[in-house]
């Protein structure tokens, strides 16, 4: 896991320069994620996926090949998920919109979304451990 | 007085006031939060959305005219998407080491997180267009727009769904967790990404870096099974 960079046991340094690198990466390769989804609209109508989430296995594809993570990158990253609730903030806004619709089915629809989050919760959890518990087992 | 409405008129008028006001809300629900122990009930986007809401009620804002100025915090949410890809990078080998119990609590998460969902909804005779807006809930809502679309659902009433469902499990994770004993933190961020989708993913990385890592693929791949499960649907339903 150790990268050229290492050598000579020389951190690089975050500059102005490596931060505006690391933005620059992370929207060219939602750029090319949002390219490549609207490529495969043409041959498949139906299917959607976002290209931020196309950008971000791209990303992680190219760093596994690389194994190498550019401190700008790193860096910006951070900062980027660090205000990740932030960024919700404007859509979850957005719910005052449609306060009728949700108001008309109230008490039976916040009863299926919190009956279904918890299940969904519990399920998920639930069988990812039995798994890992398999496939920890079968190990010598 | 008309001096003060003079000065209303061009601020309301300017991104700057309510891209400021987002932050500002933002930064108090992270206040009111840490006031409270940071417990879980106090979600930031919980607090900040409510915030902003009473503000534009109070100051008869439009949501359109909310979002020129919230626009920009929003754009942010695609290249912090992509962000998402370093902290799994970090943590590859646990994922490379975790790929059976990702492939089979995906399957089971994603098919419990749209049945049940239909499944209560129909069950208190909701009509084919609600029941249509609730099945894509745990996805991200631009998929879950398109998927409701496609199955004869209402596109910004599925967003909404999609924002109570984030909310709802952001809430519920970390008490849930807890109360069952559940310390494997991939595990925690797995079934968050399942259910609520990046809202869940932002609260898994509150707690632990390796609960956001999973939480994140676990949004990825969710987004894309629900999107196959669903077209597979629709392509059966018109055969």
């Amino acid at each position: 896991m150790t990268s050229k960079s290492d050598e000579g046991n020389t951190k690089p340094r975050i500059t102005p320069a490596t931060l505006l690198a690391g933005f620059a990466i992370l929207i060219a390769c939602q750029l090319v994620g949002e390219t490549l989804v609207s490529a495969g609209r043409l041959l498949a109508p139906s299917f959607v996926f976002p290209g931020p989430v196309a950008g971000m296995l791209l990303l992680l594809a190219f760093l596994g090949w690389r194994r190498h993570l550019p401190v700008g990158l790193d860096a910006m990253a951070t900062g980027l998920i660090g205000i990740l609730s932030l960024l919700f903030v404007p859509s979850a806004v957005g719910i005052v919109q449609y306060g009728g619709l949700v108001l008309e089915w109230g008490p039976p629809l916040l009863l299926a979304l919190v009956v279904s989050t918890l299940l969904t919760l519990l399920v998920t959890v639930g069988t990812y451990l039995a798994l890992a518990r398999f496939s920890n087992g079968e190990k010598p | 007085m008309s001096g003060i409405a003079e000065i209303w008129v061009y601020l309301s008028a300017s991104p700057l006031l309510w891209l400021t006001a987002t932050i500002l809300a933002y930064l108090l629900a992270l206040a009111i939060s840490a006031k409270l122990g940071g417990t879980p009930l106090a979600n930031s986007v919980l607090i900040a959305g409510i915030l902003i809401i009473a503000l534009l009620q109070v100051t008869q804002t439009s949501y359109a005219r909310y979002f020129e100025g919230a626009q920009f915090v929003h754009f942010l949410l695609g290249p912090a998407t992509v962000a998402l890809a370093i902290p799994l990078y970090k943590n590859l080998e646990k994922v490379r080491r975790s790929l059976l119990p990702i492939g089979g609590a995906l399957i089971a998460g994603s098919l419990t997180a749209m049945g049940s969902a239909v499944a209560i909804a129909m069950a208190f005779g909701a009509p084919v267009e609600v029941v249509a807006s609730i099945a894509p809930k745990s996805t991200s809502a631009p998929i879950a727009m398109e998927l409701a679309r496609n199955l004869g659902g209402i596109p910004s009433f599925a967003a909404v769904l999609v924002i109570l469902t984030g909310i709802l499990g952001a809430v519920i994770v970390t008490p849930l967790m807890n109360a069952l004993g559940i310390k494997d933190y991939a595990a925690r961020g797995f079934a968050v990404g399942v259910a609520s989708h990046g809202i869940g993913t932002a609260r898994a990385f509150q707690v632990s870096e390796v609960a956001g890592a999973f939480s994140g693929i676990a949004m990825a791949l969710n987004g894309a099974l629900t999107s196959i499960l669903v077209l597979v649907w629709v392509l059966l339903s018109q055969a």
